[in-house]
């Protein structure tokens, strides 16, 4: 690939879709998912800015990206099924109050 | 037009379809498997911008451990028939203000995109072999790795705790 711009296109794209996703989505594991379309879409802007530039700090930072977000949906999953117990649904409408 | 831009249009529009199958999706099921199919799509663009280390990591880590845990978690908690609520906000004028800003969002980043953009840098080939980015990460960035374990055990010991029945 000689231009990245097609390519920082499609990570928009791909971003504007996550972004839709979580606003319109009600359901807490569909948001979760559309975050993760986001994620996915900064990192391949990371991975073609890196490309343009001949430089690998953005790769590494994708790395970097990519383990934070392991994390945040390990603890972002156990954080649903612990509402799931107490609630019985996934709706995060229904989460209008903080008292469990 | 190169043979490599024709396959980054082909699964660039794989993405795209796997994207809008995640948004409009009525099971979180069939969602998950789009998403699948996404992140393998964008694992072939990486390829593609001669970053195959990252590729690999986006098939093994995310196509692999992070989205078995979601079809476990859906699964896990019967909930892959979405609520018919699901598709019928509370609030009515949710969903179009959200495609509204959804399309401003997307206006905003296209013009930046194509009026700051141009001017393709002299595009050098670097040394992007998991060799030198194993390099780079145990001597530049050695302490952000080593955070980077600290907060994956805080994770794993954080999902233990809050799942746990007390």
């Amino acid at each position: 690939m000689t231009s990245i711009e097609p390519v920082i296109l499609l990570s928009a794209v791909l971003f504007t879709i996550g972004a839709v996703g979580v606003l319109t989505r009600r359901n807490a594991l569909m948001i979760f998912m559309s975050v993760e379309l986001m994620l996915n879409a900064a990192n391949l802007a990371f991975v073609a800015f890196a490309q343009q530039w001949g430089n690998l700090d953005g790769q590494l930072f994708v790395f970097f990206v990519m383990a934070v977000a392991a994390a945040e949906v390990a603890v972002g999953l156990a954080l649903i099924v612990a509402i799931f117990r107490t609630k019985h649904s996934t709706d995060v409408d229904e989460l209008s109050q903080l008292r469990g | 037009m190169s043979v490599e831009f024709f396959l980054f249009l082909l699964v660039a529009a794989v993405a795209v379809f796997a994207a809008l199958g995640l948004l409009l999706s009525r099971n979180a099921i069939y969602a998950a498997m789009f998403l699948i199919l996404n992140m393998a799509s964008v694992a072939v663009i990486y390829l593609l911008l001669n970053a195959p280390f990252i590729a690999a990591v986006q098939v093994a880590v995310y196509a692999g451990a992070i989205m078995v845990l979601f079809v476990f978690v859906i699964m896990l908690l019967g909930a892959e028939k979405l609520n018919p609520a699901d598709t019928k906000p509370a609030l009515k004028w949710q969903r179009p203000l959200s495609i509204v800003l959804g399309m401003a969002l997307f206006l905003l980043l296209g013009a930046v995109i194509l009026t700051r953009l141009g001017g393709a840098a002299a595009a050098k080939m670097i040394d992007t072999s998991p060799l030198a980015i194993g390099k780079a990460l145990f001597t530049t960035y050695l302490l952000p790795f080593e955070v980077v374990s600290v907060l994956l055990l805080a994770a794993v010991v954080g999902a233990v705790v809050l799942t746990k029945k007390s």
